[in-house]
């Protein structure tokens, strides 16, 4: 087995340090190592966008991530979209327009909107769509999704 | 997964010693949206990954209206898209990033990348072919450069020999009245792999009537991308019209020896090759006539 590295990143705006294996993906040192499950394991292959999260600004597949590219760079997760007494814009439109049903994808859903709206806060359908696509709900349809992620923007 | 090692190689000369030294045991990591899934579902043996996204020289983009595109191997799709004087210059490099997977995976994946992959269905190749791209590669011997058409040997193969990494790809300045562009056929809106992509530049008198000189290639259907050289050089000196752009479409379906698989017969490829090259040229004979 190689040997287990020391990374320090920043998570959700605070320092975290673990230790991992190469091998491991960011997604299941945060899930296994560091006990965040918001992310989810869908395909692992990068097609669905459950473990979507936003790494250095840019939104990315944790399970095409590997834990110690992390190294000095800044995660952010579904556990710190939400501010401690009240939802985030985005989650609040999603819960409004009934955008999910099972809710494996939602995480992924609401890291890829709030990556959208930090870059281009007043997206068109179109824009909203075209971004959403790397994310897969088996579940809404995504019409809800879309009008969610449109009504988050025009709230904020 | 298997079990790997994991280097951060900071130079270029650091990168080359471990991949001379470690064989084909060690691979190039850097947005590793392929190489990470092709580990995982064990279709390549990597016993060392190599991230080279710490070398300077790797992450260079940089556009310069007399020297042309230097566009560095590790560079994210998102940042070529997002430079206007690199979306005005090479327009069909830009069809082709924006239609890379979605939008978490073009925050990763790069051109050099999707290069290095060497997969015949590649929407980035197509572009560079045509976009006459050379290859700055480094190794044990110094640095070397390939046309990109000579990059690609087999599905997954290059022409890197041991030792040597993919630096960054050089790309000229267009011509004047010149442009280029990239379309693949999907049975989808986006998001799916090139049943067959055509990609083409040309370059027009000043009257834009005349075809000065023109490059077409194809992507998947045929173990590499090709540079349809022939179909190519049949423009060059024609007038623009359909029958020259027919004629060249012809000439590229006569070089296509696409398989039959799950995402379409080589029949129907076949067929469109010569729909996509007609579609290709008369797009970016289109965008050389809206330049102002």
């Amino acid at each position: 087995m190689a040997r287990r590295s020391h990374v320090q990143t920043t998570l959700n705006g605070e320092t975290v340090e673990f230790l991992c294996e190469p091998r491991q993906s960011l997604l299941e040192v945060l899930r296994d190592e560091l006990h965040l499950t918001g992310a989810k394991e869908g395909c692992n292959n990068g097609n669905c966008g459950a473990c979507s999260v936003i790494l250095d600004g840019r939104l990315v597949n944790s399970c095409l991530v590997l834990g110690v590219e992390t190294e000095g760079k800044s995660v952010e997760t579904i556990e710190g979209v939400a501010d401690p007494d009240k939802l985030h814009p985005i989650q609040d439109a999603f819960l409004e327009n009934a955008a999910l049903q099972c809710g494996i994808c939602t995480p992924g859903f609401i890291m890829s909107a709030k990556a959208l709206l930090d870059e281009n806060p007043n997206p068109t359908e179109h824009e909203v769509r075209y971004w959403l696509a790397g994310n897969l709900c088996r579940c809404t349809g995504y019409d809800k999704i879309v009008r969610a992620v449109l009504d988050a923007a025009a709230a904020e | 997964m298997r079990d790997f090692s994991y280097i951060a190689a900071t130079t270029i000369p650091e990168a080359v010693a471990l991949l001379d030294e470690k064989g084909e045991s060690a691979r190039i990591l850097a947005g590793g949206t392929d190489l990470i899934v092709q580990v995982r579902e064990a279709r390549r043996d990597v016993d060392w990954m190599i991230d080279i996204k710490s070398i300077p020289e790797v992450n260079v983009l940089n556009y310069d209206a007399t020297t042309g595109l230097t566009l560095g191997a590790a560079v994210e799709c998102y940042k070529i898209y997002a430079d206007d004087a690199i979306c005005d210059a090479y327009p069909s490099l830009i069809d082709a990033t924006k239609i890379i997977g979605g939008t978490a995976i073009q925050g990763r994946a790069g051109v050099g990348g999707n290069l290095c992959n060497a997969s015949p269905a590649a929407d980035g190749i197509p572009p560079l072919i045509v976009l006459n791209a050379s290859c700055v590669i480094a190794g044990p011997n110094g640095e070397r450069e390939l046309p990109v058409e000579q990059f690609c040997t087999a599905p997954g193969q290059t022409a890197l020999e041991k030792g040597e990494m993919l630096i960054s790809l050089k790309i000229p300045v267009p011509a004047n009245n010149s442009s280029s562009y990239y379309l693949r056929f999907i049975p989808r809106n986006e998001m799916d792999i090139a049943v067959v992509g055509a990609g083409a530049a040309v370059t027009l008198d000043a009257a834009k009537e005349t075809i000065v000189s023109a490059r077409i290639a194809l992507a998947a259907v045929a173990p590499t991308p090709l540079f349809a050289e022939e179909a190519s050089a049949l423009l060059a000196g024609r007038e623009v019209s359909d029958a020259a752009i027919d004629a060249a479409a012809e000439a590229a379906q006569a070089i296509a020896r696409p398989i039959s698989d799950m995402r379409g017969t080589a029949e129907q490829r076949t067929h469109l090759v010569g729909v996509l090259t007609r579609r290709a040229l008369n797009g970016a004979i289109q965008r050389v006539r809206e330049a102002t």
